[in-house]
């Protein structure tokens, strides 16, 4: 399943230029409000039109305005999650999840919505109607509607947005089952890093209606010049295992060799897990840290010293565990004299899972 | 009937007949101008607006009078009719033509206002399950405004039961085709004795009147939670 992509239309105050492809997995296209994103995804689902541009999916031409092909999107396949749940008030919860599978037809299976509803946590819900849900509940059974309509690929225009993070807590999760469960490629739209780093397998990053970068998830994250929501909010992404739980809380990972320490009990000893460092987290020594308080230290060795917005560098450490990002300030950088070769530790004050 | 007189029970029963058949053949029609009013974007919209709200604002007898130029028998468009077997004037046919053009701004302004309350996002979410044009409309659309179609096809049967100046320029005051509950009012009080029988028809108007009235606002009441979910 591939879906390429290529629009160009233009906004007030840009021209939105994108040409990107998105394989399976879940690709996040990331950028800040207004760079166009939710022009991208409702052209893809053809609740917009593009002024040029042409959207295959799964070697199906679903738009292509030389040619003149502009399928209608009640066609495409596409589900689409939008960023309120949009759920019929009229239906019931059950009313609503049927909705897509009916015009899915053969497409659809017809065990596919006790499934859903089994992965989604929505069974309880099935009689009640939209007007007496939570928003964790009303994202969940959008979410499965989406899916209940048997598309090729799904569209996610930041589903947890409108939701507080216990919440997000919920969620999130739902989309991890669905990139290595369900095997349903998505496309989700987003301006947090957080959400990136947890979901992405593929990034395409985008700012004011372009392209900056596309590729893997840990490669572009791990790019200081690539930061389309702002230095402070860069962060790598290393992978790891759990090595170990000990008795005072504590979870040990082991990433590339190296112990790091995460609060609480984090996964099955042996499970492989991403983790995040937000580039703001992370202070640099020159000499080996002793009697400080930070459990995570990475020995490594400057590779780049990217020039940021504000006043502070980026810089890009090659550590046996993977990249890691700094955020420094100009100022502590030449008093430090970083550059690409020197030696350096990283000590980490937050790591997340 | 005996409450009712021979002559009154007729004037009622030919009313309820206008006014349900103006209500039934002009809903269509209605559903259709309120959703193009509320929700396309065409040149003549304006236009198209005001012409739907023109009887509501012309003096009836002279929407009576151009009813009786357009669909007389010798009209552009009576002729035509008339050899097809459709005939308008001094019928109780033409009764209900008056009465639906007459109540038609009414029903069309209930049903557009309950239209403009639907989040137009929903039909998009709709699209992208797989529903066509048409299908979303009657699954989703059609079902959020339904108490506000009802509630304008109620105004709009109450308007009917009452039209009185367009009736009787275009079709006059026939007893038995087409003297209808207002017209018969009005014949009852210019004969000697006949306030009587005027009055209990005034009595059976107001009945239907607030009847209607009331169940339109129940209706209207209704859209709104509806459309909220509850």
């Amino acid at each position: 399943m591939t879906l390429e992509v290529r629009i160009s239309r233009r906004l007030p105050g840009f021209v939105l230029d994108v040409d990107f492809e998105v394989a399976s997995g879940i690709t996040v296209l990331f950028g800040p409000s207004g760079a166009g994103k939710t022009s991208v995804v409702n052209g893809v689902a053809g609740l917009s039109r593009p002024d040029e541009g042409r959207i295959v999916s799964n070697g199906r031409v679903l738009l292509d305005t030389k040619r003149g092909i502009q399928v209608a999107p009640h066609r495409r396949r596409i589900g689409y999650v939008f960023q309120e749940p949009r759920l019929f008030p009229h239906l019931s919860v059950r009313g609503n999840l049927r909705y897509g599978q009916r015009f899915a037809g053969r497409r659809g299976r017809p065990g596919d919505l006790d499934a859903i509803t089994e992965v989604l946590g929505i069974g309880p819900l099935l009689d009640r109607r939209p007007g007496a849900l939570s928003g964790g509940e009303k994202s969940r059974v959008a979410l499965g509607r989406a899916l209940l309509s048997s598309p090729d690929l799904i569209l996610a225009d930041e589903p947890l947005a409108a939701l507080d993070a216990a919440r997000k807590a919920e969620i999130l999760p739902l989309f991890e089952r669905l990139r290595d469960d369900l095997g349903v490629p998505v496309l989700y739209v987003s301006h947090s890093a957080e959400e990136v780093a947890r979901l992405a397998t593929t990034v395409v990053a985008l700012s004011r209606g372009r392209v900056i970068a596309q590729g893997p998830a840990l490669e572009i994250l791990g790019n200081p010049s690539v930061t389309p929501v702002g230095p402070r909010a860069a962060g790598a992404v290393l992978e790891a295992r759990v090595a170990a739980h000990h008795a005072d809380g504590l979870t040990e990972l082991d990433a590339g060799g190296l112990p790091l320490f995460v609060p609480g009990h984090a996964g099955k000893v042996g499970a492989q897990t991403r983790l995040r460092i937000a580039a703001h987290d992370v202070m640099l020594s020159l000499d080996p840290p002793e009697r400080i308080s930070a459990l995570n230290v990475l020995p490594g060795r400057v590779e780049t010293v990217t020039e940021a917005e504000g006043p502070g560098v980026l810089v890009r450490l090659e550590t046996p565990a993977g990249p890691v990002l700094s955020y420094v300030t100009r100022r502590s950088a030449s008093a430090l004299g970083l550059k690409e070769g020197l030696g350096c530790h990283a000590i980490v004050k937050t790591v997340t899972l | 009937m005996t409450w009712l007189g021979p002559e009154e029970w007729e004037a009622v029963a030919l009313s309820l007949k206008v006014s349900l058949w103006a209500t039934v053949v002009s809903l269509p029609l209605g559903i259709l101008t309120a959703y193009a009013l509320a929700r396309w974007r065409f040149p003549g919209r304006q236009i198209l607006n005001g012409l739907v709200h023109l009887p509501l604002i012309l003096p009836p007898v002279v929407t009576g009078y151009l009813l009786l130029l357009t669909f007389g028998t010798q009209g552009p468009l009576g002729g035509p009719l008339q050899e097809i077997g459709i005939v308008f004037a001094f019928r109780w046919t033409g009764a209900a033509l008056a009465a639906g053009i007459m109540a038609f701004p009414l029903m069309v302004r209930a049903i557009r206002l309950s239209i403009e309350a639907v989040d137009p996002r929903l039909e998009a979410a709709a699209t992208t399950l797989g529903a066509a044009r048409p299908m979303v409309f009657l699954t989703v659309t059609l079902p959020l405004i339904l108490p506000g179609v009802l509630a304008g096809a109620v105004l709009a049967f109450a308007k009917a039961m009452g039209e009185f100046g367009a009736t009787i320029t275009f079709v006059s005051n026939i007893p038995g085709e087409t003297r209808t509950l207002s017209t018969a009012i009005y014949a009852f009080l210019q004969i000697p004795g006949g306030d009587s029988s005027a009055l209990r028809l005034v009595v059976v108007s107001i009945v239907i009147a607030m009847g209607a009235l009331m169940l339109a606002e129940w209706l209207s009441v209704r859209v709104a939670r509806r459309v909220s979910g509850r």
